[in-house]
């Protein structure tokens, strides 16, 4: 065990900081969740790319600098403490692109991988149905092959960001005669083309992050499935624990906010109360114990273990640690916390009940924390399915 | 950056474990519930043979000069095996305090029959009232005004006071105060002290989290073969839930703890509040899953038939003691705040 970083790492630390000192945008940026605020974040993606910070542990070839995982980590550490724009190529890049890297063919990741990166195509994950969420082997969607590919049909939602995106990616159903998760396909495909109709839906916090997709016969090559034909289910859960592990929310982002919740507690220490002061330590607490979770994790990854099921941990523990992190600072902003974004009035910009909302969405998205908690259940604990 | 413990380590973890499944099974921790210590004495003796009571010993008194993450997988056994007896007084307080700090008559006195597994430290330090296994133990090494005393128990008198966990058999402990008991004054006693008091916490979260996991353990267990409804307990939703949380709780405890072992091993300059968060978060996680475990064995667990209750016990009184959740916590918000 050698919880010290070493002197490449440090090394790497130091290099992100100083181009993250150097480059991030002082003035914020509206929210990626918003048309212009979108544009905006993309100029950023652009900026990221070129520098090489877009996808620090990719291969080189397509545009990485092949960090180890530890310095991903260090890299995210330093992007969320320089108060770094989100990612909204946050869909394509984590979860999409470990499909892509696992079952992907050498032409798909040649075409796909370096623009994703850059922004200049854009990924909305499409996986819910109207009638399959928690339960996503029950969608209805359908592809049905004909020459040179497939045409799609059916209905997707709470596609984040599909209505600013380019491409989105979801499961289709290949074989009409399987049910379940038998018979089902991994598919990319375009929103701006015919037979596709985006319809943006607007989240809690009012920004139209969410949107329905609807299909009608849309033609897909057939370069475009990404695994074997009938294998999407399987393609689809390789790479889950992506995005429910810590690719999809790295320590640094929770860091972060805690040490922004200190430094609200000292501005609004007057308004606090032991019980206050105590669940700010909680929070701070918290982050430090998913950070170091997270590096056993790493090591783990490292050392060729795969990790699977235990994911589920951390999404439970980060999207709830998010939450009670979010509602101390809003306890400590008392009346105030109903302003919204832009109110002259506000407490850091309106930034805290805004985020409280986005945390919100933490234990629903990515598989609910009910789901979660049924498989850490059932694959980590060993109890019956039924 | 590696969070891992080398093949040494585990393979010590290995042993203590294969010894502590053969020789120390419930009825072990039972017997000694009931009054009678020495059904735990093969085991001590065990221990000592494979090392493991004098691994943190100088090598010069025979010892294997292990270090507090050395010690910590081996501690987390002796608490999922809820051994009962003072070890961590012993093996993490007693025997390094009393290589450092004992005198040369003190040493030949001690050192080496207690690390051969001939003697019993206790360690009782200013603002303890009560200290466990006085009874059993060979030597007292105790904090009085700031410096370390170093007492055979044939001169400290000792009123039992009845603990919930009646392995621990608590006391009231005293002594008249002479020269001979002083520990060398060449060497800064009240470090030593402090150093000590940390090493008692870490070796004490490192119980807990073994405690732990042997309780979510046998909940696990018991929700498999408990029907009803025609069907496992452990089928149903409210219970895998109820598991799964004490789960989690458990597993962001243990990097916690590792954690502070390799701070105390490599003397970082963080090494009490990284002590803290461990004692916070594995007395939290095993005082948690002692309430889950109870609630899934639903009436039989609420009695002393069951093991259960030993593991519960133990899972309180190690939360509170060297320092509990409330002195921890204030440590850890006078640093971040």
């Amino acid at each position: 065990m050698d919880l010290d970083f070493t002197a490449d790492e440090e090394a790497f630390r130091k290099e992100c900081r100083a181009w993250l000192e150097a480059n991030v945008p002082t003035e914020a940026l509206r929210s990626g969740d918003t048309r212009e605020g979108f544009r905006q974040h993309i100029a950023w993606e652009n900026v990221l790319f070129d520098a090489g910070w877009a996808a620090v542990s990719w291969p080189k070839r397509y545009g990485g600098r092949e960090a180890s995982l530890v310095e991903w980590l260090i890299f995210e550490e330093e992007y969320y403490r320089a108060r770094a724009p989100s990612r909204v190529t946050q869909n394509g890049i984590f979860l999409l692109a470990p499909t892509l890297f696992e079952f992907g063919t050498d032409e798909q990741k040649e075409r796909i991988l370096r623009p994703m990166a850059r922004g200049d195509v854009t990924w909305a994950q499409a996986w819910s149905e109207p009638n399959a969420g928690s339960d996503l082997a029950a969608l209805t969607s359908t592809a049905r092959r004909v020459e040179g590919g497939w045409r799609l049909t059916g209905q997707k939602t709470w596609s984040t960001r599909a209505t600013f995106c380019d491409m989105a990616y979801g499961l289709f159903r290949t074989d009409p005669a399987q049910t379940r998760h038998r018979g089902l396909s991994y598919f990319m495909f375009p929103l701006r083309t015919e037979g596709v109709t985006v319809r943006g839906v607007d989240r809690l916090d009012g920004d139209e992050g969410f949107a329905e997709i609807f299909l009608e016969d849309v033609f897909v090559p057939a370069a475009d499935i990404i695994g074997e034909v009938d294998q999407g289910w399987k393609v689809a859960m390789a790479t889950t624990s992506s995005e429910r592990g810590l690719t999809l929310r790295s320590p640094g982002r929770f860091m972060a906010t805690a040490s922004r919740l200190v430094d609200l507690y000292h501005r609004h220490r007057d308004r606090s109360d032991p019980v206050l002061r105590d669940q700010v330590i909680q929070a701070w607490m918290d982050a430090q114990a998913y950070r170091w979770f997270t590096f056993q994790t790493v090591t783990r990854m490292m050392q060729g273990e795969s990790i699977g099921a235990d994911s589920s941990m951390n999404k439970v523990f980060w999207s709830e640690m998010d939450v009670r992190t979010h509602e101390t600072a809003l306890a400590l902003i008392g009346e105030l916390l109903e302003l919204d974004e832009g109110a002259e009035s506000a407490v850091d910009q309106g930034q805290w009940m805004k985020g409280f909302q986005f945390a919100l969405a933490g234990p629903i998205y990515a598989g609910t924390n009910e789901i979660q908690r049924n498989i850490i259940a059932e694959r980590v604990l060993g109890l019956p399915r039924k | 950056m590696r969070f891992a413990f080398t093949d040494d380590q585990k393979m010590l973890r290995d042993t203590v474990r294969d010894v502590l499944q053969r020789e120390c099974g419930p009825e072990v921790v039972r017997s000694v519930w009931e009054g009678r210590p020495e059904a735990a004495a093969a085991v001590w003796a065990t221990l000592a043979e494979t090392g493991v009571i004098g691994m943190t010993a100088s090598k010069d008194a025979g010892g294997l000069a292990m270090s507090e993450l050395d010690s910590i997988l081996p501690f987390e056994e002796i608490g999922y095996a809820a051994l009962p007896g003072p070890l961590v007084d012993t093996i993490a307080v007693g025997i390094p305090l009393l290589d450092a700090a004992g005198t040369n008559s003190q040493k030949d006195q001690w050192l080496e029959s207690v690390a051969t597994g001939n003697g019993k430290i206790i360690v009782a330090f200013e603002d303890q009232a009560v200290v466990p296994y006085a009874d059993s133990a060979d030597v007292l090494i105790a904090e009085r005004g700031g410096a370390p005393h170093c007492v055979p128990m044939s001169e400290v008198s000792v009123v039992p006071e009845p603990s919930v966990d009646r392995a621990r058999q608590l006391a009231r402990i005293d002594f008249e105060e002479s020269k001979a008991h002083r520990m060398r004054d060449d060497v800064d006693g009240h470090a030593l002290l402090s150093l000590a008091k940390e090493r008692a916490t870490l070796a004490t979260a490192a119980q807990l989290v073994g405690l732990s996991r042997r309780m979510l353990d046998m909940a696990v267990q018991y929700a498999k073969d408990r029907e009803q409804f025609g069907k496992p307990i452990g089928a149903q939703q409210a219970v895998k839930h109820r598991l799964a949380n004490a789960l989690i709780q458990q597993e962001f405890a243990r990097p916690m703890v590792y954690r502070a072992g390799w701070s105390m091993a490599t003397s970082q300059t963080t090494n009490e509040i990284d002590v803290s968060l461990a004692k916070i978060y594995a007395g939290e996680a095993a005082t948690f899953v002692a309430k889950q475990a109870l609630q899934v064995h639903g009436a039989i667990g609420y009695t002393i038939e069951c093991d259960l209750h030993m593991w519960m016990k133990r899972a309180w009184a190690l939360a509170a003691t060297r320092g509990d959740a409330a002195f921890h916590r204030e440590r850890v918000g006078r640093q971040v705040l």
